[in-house]
């Protein structure tokens, strides 16, 4: 298969990006994005490391030369590709990117690293964008830097408890009904499509995931207020935006966390604040 | 026999007292002097995160790092299967014993034993603990906890939650941490890659570490570090590792001093998604959990397996008496769930034979036909759905109605630095825990017991033993960064980047890593032999020389660059292929992951040889062009008894 690839490029935080266009052939349909990004990569290399091939990708792919090189090489052009990827099984959050106007692509319910190439039209032009948002600086390229989510989860996200001082783990009861509901919520893997995809740049669905996942356990069910209103006040904090109940973040996260849990957070969160 | 340096610190007396008599001698340190103790942790696995956690909880300063954007990613999430534990909530007559027995048995006899009562013994509490922490694991409709069964066991002492155990764990691990980040007891270093160890006066006294967001060289101090950053199995290119894991910090630990235990022992998993072609980047595991009701079969008939492979056919068509279920056929006792070293070779056995059932001939079918039939589709689906979902993404392939296609991939590295009993190296002060030591596993890791391993180290052995060696640093003041062996160390740091940027070849860092993937993968892999592997030392010692010859390292170091990234993994590479092959040369007997085809019964088993090779070899590191000398630790079983490992009844 054969692409046009419209890829994101900017050079760190502080300077302004562009995109770029590549062309990538002899692609497996077997292939997954990430893969088709790796050859391209390869293909970029192989343009700095051989002026001669440089010579004729500098410009989609046509022959340049003196200044018009140049100028390419100095661009950054012809570096590969930044972007962020890790396990390429679809669960560690790493990666990311907005293809085609979608987080993870133009499939439901799966990350980047497990979209693959069939699922596009031979010859066509993609388009991939890093997330945007006003919580995520761009790094570099599509990489961006997603620590404020970290951040929030330092809030709250967690039950206070000490290492060694557990009771037995069967002395607590616990429905099989709870305890799926948890694991549902607790399914997230914190890329932050939902904040990317949010027209308000909102982590509610992240927060949400945490909040309700520990609320419905009676582990986590003492602290559940506080939490809520923690790791809320965190995000406001950081610069990200509020809910606004349009479900985007539902539709585009590859895990399909619900926004009942955004309900559930919500539920937490005024308890707290009738309190006050 | 005896090798002065290397001192096992196993405490006296009986197995099951020596865990106790242990802590009992350990020196404890006061609050307030812990208040003044700094420790490092490079690695934010289920590892490095409940160590730090721990540690933080306990009053200590630390530091931690990690190469991801963030502490979750670290690859332990991806574990899908389960965590074991001797809870014998199943009334299967399970007991810490029996744990320890099938562990040390499944290791094929090559992991201390001490070390492995140990593990048993603790991980109740890693249950309990998580439990406590909100991990959401199975349960029962009564509200109990539930199991499942594994590979190398025939009790049901796997805990897990749905096939995303690995995740859970980890978030988990990760919330403590987060809790003792709050707290202001650690502190995070996201996006930080450990480049080398410092060490002063002999002790291990920090790191240098690069940002990789930035490029920047930076310096940390500290009372003492613990390497928690996992395994090496990258050096095959392909395996299920993620794309960031790498064994190099582990390795500058080595060549700073600190012996290598058991490098030639690699895990190979039976069960992952076979290779498509060239292009693919990394291999996806399918959880050995799936094994609990999935048959695995291929046909009985050279021309069933033709008709397959040209499209002719499907599986399903094949008639039940047409199909070789040879793992049921071998190992009646175990059937499906033998260990996974087993579960490969005999995979490697049948496909080297012409049954092979996919278009390269190096796939073999794992059905739930019959668990369909049993069970219904509906409980397949809440069982394993996820797994299911994933596969039909990889391969467009849906597996409810035709058989998953697998072959065996690397997973896993069972060897690692050389610890002690208190998981201490051979430097003082040097720490490894989780996939990063080599004690717990020896020749063949069981599944499910990677997460065990990682947080019993993190949550209760590790907080414990490095107490003994701080209490002795109380008077120690913060180690000071601008000592001349940080500067040294940071010097060389920057030479060894200017070096690779220096290069200008014209291959890129992956297209190098493929080859030396491919020597690794036919010489080290799954069947090896002393004419292979002389060869893979030569053809691995060419490819290094290339490579410092002809690599191309784009951009610059200032700044965020994943090229350079991985030609600093890949240098490091080559040198930890080439040390595994040493060691699976010098290793002259078959047992768990190694398989020398020279030694083997008639029935094609692993023939160990316990008379000359009963020990650990641990390597010293010797200078860039000499080779490393060899030491042994000679493995004593006193609460097992040795004996050949047999599945079959």
């Amino acid at each position: 298969m054969k692409f046009k690839i419209k890829v994101w490029r900017q050079k760190n935080a502080k300077t302004k990006g562009h995109f770029e266009t590549y062309t990538v052939d002899n692609i497996s349909p077997d292939s997954s994005f990430l893969e088709m990004l790796d050859i391209l990569n390869d293909q970029l290399v192989h343009q700095n490391s051989d002026p001669i091939a440089f010579s004729k990708g500098c410009e989609n792919g046509e022959v340049c030369s003196g200044e018009k090189l140049k100028r390419a090489k100095a661009e950054g052009k012809a570096l590969p590709v930044s972007f962020d990827h890790d396990c390429r099984e679809g669960i560690c959050g790493a990666c990311s990117l907005y293809i085609n106007g979608r987080a993870h692509g133009p499939e439901n319910e799966v990350t980047t690293c497990q979209l693959f190439m069939r699922k596009f039209k031979d010859g066509s032009t993609i388009t991939i964008e890093p997330w945007r948002s006003a919580a995520f600086p761009v790094v570099k390229d599509l990489v961006v830097d997603r620590s404020a989510l970290d951040k929030i989860m330092q809030a709250g996200g967690f039950v206070d408890v000490r290492t060694g001082s557990a009771q037995d783990a069967n002395s607590i009861l616990i429905s099989k009904e709870k305890a799926d509901e948890s694991m549902d919520a607790a399914s997230c893997i914190g890329c932050g499509a939902c904040v990317a995809t949010c027209k308000n740049g909102s982590a509610m669905l992240f927060i949400g995931a945490r909040v309700s996942s520990l609320a419905l356990l009676p582990q986590g069910k003492i602290e559940s207020t506080k939490r809520a209103m923690d790791m809320i006040a965190k995000m406001d904090e950081l610069g990200f935006g509020a809910c606004t109940n349009t479900r985007a973040c539902e539709m585009e996260c590859p895990k399909r966390v619900s926004i009942t849990h955004i309900a559930r957070l919500n539920r937490e969160f005024l308890k707290g604040w009738l309190k006050k | 026999m005896s090798d002065t340096k290397l001192k096992s610190q196993i405490p006296d007396g009986p197995l099951s007292e020596k865990w106790k008599k242990r802590k009992a001698e350990i020196k404890v340190v006061s609050p307030a002097n812990k208040r003044k103790l700094e420790v490092i942790v490079v690695g934010t696995g289920l590892a490095g995160a409940s160590a730090a956690a721990s540690l933080g909880e306990m009053g200590y300063n630390v530091k931690i790092f990690c190469i991801s954007d963030s502490p979750r990613r670290a690859h332990s999430i991806a574990a899908q299967g389960g965590i074991n534990a001797a809870k014998n909530y199943q009334n299967d007559n399970d007991s810490i014993y029996r744990l320890f027995v099938d562990t040390v048995k499944g290791g094929d006899f090559r992991s201390r034993e001490a070390n492995v009562y140990r593990l048993a013994e603790v991980s109740n509490l890693i249950i309990d603990h998580c439990v406590a922490q909100g991990v959401p694991f199975a349960r029962e409709y009564g509200g109990l906890l539930a199991n499942r069964s594994f590979g190398g066991a025939q009790v049901s002492r796997t805990f897990y939650a749905r096939g995303q155990t690995g995740q859970q764990l980890l978030l988990g691990a990760y919330a403590s941490l987060n809790k003792e980040i709050k707290k202001g007891s650690v502190k995070s270093y996201p996006r930080y890659e450990m480049l080398d160890l410092v060490l002063i006066n002999g002790q291990a006294k920090g790191i240098i570490a690069r940002n990789i967001a930035t490029g920047e060289i930076e310096r940390f101090g500290a009372h003492a570090v613990v390497i928690a950053t996992g395994g090496y199995g990258n050096v095959y290119f392909l395996s299920t590792n993620a794309m960031n894991s790498n064994g190099s910090a582990a390795w500058q630990c080595y060549k700073k001093g600190a012996y290598f235990g058991n490098p030639c022992f690699a895990q190979i998993h039976p069960t992952c998604i076979p290779v498509h072609g060239t292009q693919q980047s990394k291999l996806t595991l399918m959880s050995e959990s799936l094994r609990n009701d999935g048959r695995i079969w291929v046909p009985k008939k050279k021309e069933d397996v033709m008709k397959l492979r040209k499209g002719e056919i499907k599986a399903s068509q094949i008639p039940e008496e047409d199909r070789d279920y040879y793992l049921e056929r071998r190992y009646p006792a175990f059937g499906n769930l033998v260990p996974r070293d087993i579960a490969s070779r005999a995979a490697k056995e049948r496909c080297d034979a012409g049954f092979g059932v996919n278009e390269t001939g190096k796939a073999v079918f794992l059905d739930f036909k019959t668990a369909i039939e049993r069970l219904g589709e509906d409980t397949i689906r809440e069982r394993y759905g996820n797994l299911f979902q994933m596969y039909e993404e990889i391969t467009d392939v849906d597996a409810y109605k035709e058989p998953m296609m697998i072959y065996p991939a690397i997973h896993y590295t069972m060897g690692g630095l050389w610890v002690d009993y208190d998981l201490q190296t051979t430097i003082p002060g040097l720490f490894a825990i989780g996939e990063a030591n080599f004690s717990d596993h020896g020749g063949n890791r069981l599944g499910a017991s990677a997460l065990m391993q990682g947080l019993a180290d993190g949550y209760f052995i590790l907080p414990y033993t490095i107490g003994g060696y701080l209490a002795n640093k109380i008077q120690e003041p913060k180690t000071d960064t601008s000592a001349p062996e940080f500067e040294q160390a940071e010097k060389a740091v920057k030479e060894r980047i200017a070096k690779l940027f220096a290069v200008k070849g014209k291959k890129s860092p992956d297209e190098i890593h493929k080859e030396l993937g491919n020597v690794m993968w036919e010489y080290v892999g799954m069947g090896r032999t002393e004419e292979g592997l002389k060869k893979a030392i030569v053809e691995i010692k060419r490819l290094k020389e290339e490579f410092w010859k002809d690599v191309y390292v784009c951009g610059e170091n200032g700044e965020f660059n994943q090229e350079l990234e991985k030609a600093m993994r890949l240098a490091d590479f080559f040198e930890i292929g080439e040390l595994m092959a040493r060691d699976a040369l010098n290793r002259k007997e078959s047992c768990g992951g190694h398989f020398r085809e020279e030694m083997q019964t008639e029935e094609g088993e692993a023939k160990r040889d316990d008379e000359n090779f009963m020990y650990v070899s641990a390597w010293e590191y010797k200078g860039e062009n000499t080779e490393p000398e060899l030491h042994k630790e000679p493995l004593v079983y006193e609460g097992i008894k040795v004996a050949t490992r047999n599945y079959k009844d």
